[in-house]
């Protein structure tokens, strides 16, 4: 009798199943169901470019803790997909639990001894009750909804609740989803024991919500006031446009005449895309792209007119796996450089970095306003685990005072008033000219916008001195960005340290929970969570206080740590990469392990073993 | 180019339109191509149809790319915004541009290289979406500013400068422009003002993707015999179709002309084109017979030019979008945020 894991409210439950099986929404409904107990989850899809018939997994983190990274290990895995049998059952924890559907019996050697197996003949079981093919299909994953709900012991009300919102108005489907839960339900009741993982209520959801980031951004960039979408489908942004739309549909359509406040466009590709949005940016509408790395690649030449020409501009990259068309289906954060120095010539463009859905939400609205502000192309990087996944997030709110802010732009009054317009002048210090849109006033503010140099009336100059002031009024402008970019958020150890922590975006939830553990064990690390680019003169700071900072990205090169170099001038030597570039979420042990690591090469123990 | 600036100072008498503006009010930089280029006479045509039309020069904008012709926008209409941007990408600009405010007027100028090899995709896409636009390529044959090498719409056979036959297939612009539904379709030469002034116009007027494909020859680089883009070639093989006036606000007088040699057609702004026949089986309000007749004409080494196809009742990107009539770059907080309320409610459904 292989030993068995005993755990309430902290396990990680792994399905496994065929792309296009249908098993999406049972997957969702389980996950659901448990944040509907008050337990807080962490949700992850693992799937592949493909539409139908090949793997995907579906992870869920049960976490009272709240811990919303990936944990990495499996305790519970249902097996529903007889391709990746092999490699699901050895990822099992010893004393874990393999579910699998048992109306086939299976050799012995399938298994393994220190696990522990729980079959239900879901396809017997699905058979007998249904006869359509599809219905078949379909149910057989409500079955083992209900199976686990009952080997679990959770609350079977809240799955029922679930189910009826989710076909609301179509009703005819409640009942027979709701008969095929009660069919797994009744079944592991009459013939198994519940196992030692159990779900119980508890109050630690509060008043989150759960969405994943695509969703948020979308919702975001209505609330920043964005009028002009346009687009090309790409893996993993597509949804985000399609959230646009969505939300759009819902909040933007004119009462008297049914008309839209909006116009979204698929472009027929990434250049068309960006293009649109140059044009509809520079005639005064509030404009967004979103793609992933290809599609940056792509948008390289447009980003720097954008730059020169000073263009506010919201580019919203989701970033997969690269290089080329490297893993459309995993996650990295490996766009960083691109993205800042996207374009030829001397070029830098502001970054944001989200680190869930909620910040998705408040970063997306915010990007409008600050392009419209420094009048240049802005990027905001989510990535394939915050922008496809579904997350716990703090619940959006806004500000019903704040207006859209539009940063310096003269209207017809200003001009009729005689208020001086010239274009790239920098009257202020900020760098930053005031612009007019066109069609503003007959005979006072038109002017020639250009990627060709230009002077400060933005007539074309190829004069050096001319040149040089312009671009070195783009770096003050840029020193302007700093202000305008989030703060960092520092989370300083309960004692003095010397050892620090950089990171940002999706790491968020790993690194705070190896934080933790790491503070449980008696290491001390400060920790700063960078939330843009330029960084704030506070990440400079940071870095010196400390002898080391271990900076934390998903990418091979360590991009951010080049940015911060590069930009700064610190001394490489003190800033140590922590990377983790294999396309799975970073997790909590990665961190610690690594970390540990090198705090060890540094004769930095834990404070229980130096007691010891 | 000339180095003389202009002077500012306008003769009291010159003529003035409606809104009192001089055509000088319609110009703009002083041109840096080449005396006697062919663009020069389209920014001139384009400078006297805006006059003809009234139009307040702030109310257009100007979109380019980048080349000889992408450079002409700066030469006229200096009070409009202009918008010189990437290479190829004009069509993309324009059409985010109206997107952002449907009530400006929005002229595309481009050139054979910009719209037929490295735009020819943009081209395309624009024309499909239906932009409510005015599209020029200024077409030479030839790319200039880098010196004489071919475009993708040099005629095969066509002989360079310095003696190279092209052995690629032409792009035709105007066949390319009906096959994707343009719903306004001219080809003009720069050669002929009095043609080409009232194609521009009528353009301006029409209420969709109206495109016009200027011959343009350029002296520098493709104007030599053995060229298919030259000024004496094109004047040769022009086979003008039709001839247009373009009235607007008043009822056509159509007394003179003898019956079938006249066609009237009333465009969505109720302007009014009134064609005089010159190819008498001519019709165009026919894509399919203009796409035929236009390939059996080309064929015999003939290029029609004047009005080729219009459809009156052009649709446009917003009626396909249903954007509401207010421009969107003039929508504020009020129209476009949804407030704390919406998200309330929204929270609601995501627990």
């Amino acid at each position: 009798m292989p030993q068995q894991i005993a755990a309430t409210n902290d396990f990680v439950v792994k399905f496994a199943n065929v792309n296009g099986s249908g098993s999406a929404s049972a997957n969702e409904l389980f996950a659901r169901s448990i944040l509907r107990m008050g337990v807080p989850v962490a949700s992850r899809n693992i799937f592949p470019s493909n539409i139908q018939g090949l793997p995907t997994w579906y992870e869920v983190r049960i976490s009272a803790a709240g811990h919303l990274g990936r944990r990495g290990g499996v305790d519970l895995m249902v097996a529903m997909n007889p391709q990746t049998w092999g490699a699901d059952v050895a990822e099992i924890e010893p004393g874990g639990y393999l579910f699998y559907d048992s109306t086939k019996p299976m050799p012995p050697s399938k298994f393994r001894e220190d696990i522990n197996v729980v079959g239900v003949p879901l396809t017997d079981i699905c058979n007998r009750a249904f006869t359509d093919p599809r219905q078949r299909q379909l149910f057989k994953n409500i079955i083992y909804v209900g199976a686990l709900a009952a080997l679990l012991n959770m609350d079977v009300t809240a799955i029922e609740t679930l189910i009826a919102e989710q076909f609301q108005g179509k009703d005819k489907l409640i009942a027979p989803n709701v008969k095929a839960l009660h069919m797994g339900i009744d079944h592991v009741k009459e013939h198994l024991a519940p196992l030692g993982l159990r779900v119980e209520k508890s109050d630690k959801v509060g008043d989150r919500v759960f969405i994943d980031g695509n969703s948020a951004a979308g919702l975001g960039a209505v609330y920043g006031g964005a009028t002009v979408c346009a687009w090309y489908p790409i893996t993993p942004s597509t949804s985000l446009a399609e959230a646009f739309m969505k939300y759009c549909r819902k909040f933007r359509l004119d009462k008297a005449t049914g008309k839209g406040k909006y116009a979204i466009v698929q472009g027929e590709d990434e250049l068309a895309s960006i293009g649109i949005v140059m044009g509809a940016a520079w005639n005064g509408a509030r404009a967004f792209t979103c793609t992933s790395g290809p599609g940056v690649s792509l948008m390289t030449e447009f980003v720097g007119l954008g730059y020169y020409a000073e263009i506010p501009a919201v580019i919203m990259d989701v970033q997969r796996g690269g290089p080329s068309t490297g893993m459309p289906t995993r996650t990295q954060q490996a766009d960083l450089i691109g993205a800042a120095y996207a374009s030829h010539g001397d070029t830098k463009h502001p970054m944001l970095f989200p680190e869930d859905p909620g910040e998705c939400f408040e970063m997306a609205a915010l990007s409008f306003d600050i392009a419209d502000r420094l009048q240049t192309p802005v990027f905001l990087m989510l990535d394939l685990d915050i922008g496809m996944n579904d997350w716990l997030t703090k619940p959006f709110t806004w500000d019903d005072k704040r207006e859209l802010d539009r940063g310096k732009v003269l209207s017809y009054e200003d001009l009729q008033a005689g208020k001086e317009f010239a274009r790239y002048t920098d009257f202020e210090g900020d760098g930053i000219g005031a612009r007019t849109y066109p069609g503003t006033h007959p005979t006072k503010g038109s002017y020639f916008t250009r990627g060709s140099s230009h002077d400060r009336f933005a007539k074309y100059s190829e004069n050096g001195t001319v040149y040089v002031e312009n671009v070195t009024r783009l770096l003050r402008k840029f020193e302007t960005a700093k202000k305008l970019i989030p703060a960092p958020v520092r989370h300083d150890a309960k004692q003095k340290t010397k050892y620090g922590v950089l990171y940002f975006g999706s790491t968020t939830p790993s690194m705070h929970e190896a934080l933790e553990s790491f503070e449980a064990q008696g290491i001390h690390l400060n920790a700063m969570r960078l939330r843009g680019f330029p960084f704030a003169d506070e990440v400079e700071k940071f870095v010196l206080e400390h002898d080391q900072v271990f900076f934390v990205e998903q990418n091979r090169d360590a991009q951010c740590r080049t940015l911060l170099v590069t930009e700064t001038g610190l001394d490489p030597a003190r800033i140590v990469p922590v990377l983790h570039y294999d396309g799975t979420p970073i997790t909590a042990r990665f961190i610690i392990e690594k970390i540990s690591a090198l705090l060890k090469a540094r004769n930095v123990a834990a404070l229980r073993e130096v007691a010891r | 180019m000339t180095y003389i600036p202009k002077p500012k100072l306008h003769h009291p008498d010159l003529p003035k339109n409606k809104l009192g503006f001089t055509h000088r009010d319609y110009e703009g930089s002083v041109s840096t191509l080449c005396a006697g280029c062919g663009h020069d006479s389209i920014s001139a045509a384009i400078i006297q149809a805006c006059f003809e039309l009234d139009l307040p020069p702030h109310r257009i904008a100007k979109m380019s790319g980048i080349g000889c012709s992408s450079k002409t926008p700066d030469y006229f209409l200096g009070n409009s915004h202009g918008f010189n941007s990437v290479h190829g990408r004009m069509p993309s600009v324009l059409t985010g541009a109206n997107l952002a405010n449907k009530d400006l007027i929005y002229l595309g100028v481009s050139g054979d290289g910009d719209s037929a090899s490295i735009g020819f995709g943009q081209f395309a896409h624009s024309i499909r979406r239906g932009v409510n636009m005015v599209y020029i390529v200024e077409n030479n044959g030839v790319y200039g500013l880098t010196k004489g090498q071919f475009s993708a719409t040099s005629d095969k056979g066509s002989k360079s400068k310095y003696g190279a036959l092209n052995s690629d297939s032409a792009i035709d612009m105007v066949a390319m422009a009906l096959q994707l539904g343009a719903t306004y379709v001219a080809r003009g030469f720069s050669g002929d003002k009095e043609q080409l002034v009232p194609l521009i116009k009528a353009a301006i007027n029409h209420h969709g993707a109206a495109f016009i494909d200027c011959l343009s020859p350029c002296v520098a680089f493709n104007n030599h015999i053995g060229s298919t883009k030259s000024f004496d070639y094109v004047r040769e093989h022009n086979e003008s179709v039709n001839k247009l006036d373009m009235m607007v606000d008043h009822d056509p007088i159509v007394a003179d002309y003898a019956p079938g040699t006249m066609e009237l057609v009333t465009q969505h702004d109720g302007s009014v084109l009134r064609l005089r026949k010159l190819a008498p089986h001519y019709d165009p309000n026919d894509r399919i017979a203009a796409m035929s007749y236009l390939g059996e004409r080309a064929a015999q080494g003939e290029i029609v030019t004047g009005l080729l196809y219009v459809d009156p009742q052009g649709e446009d990107l917003h009626d396909y979008c249903n954007t509401i009539d207010k421009p969107l770059n003039e929508l504020g907080t009020a129209d476009l945020v949804p407030g704390q309320a919406a998200l309330d409610k929204l929270n609601e459904d995501l627990r």
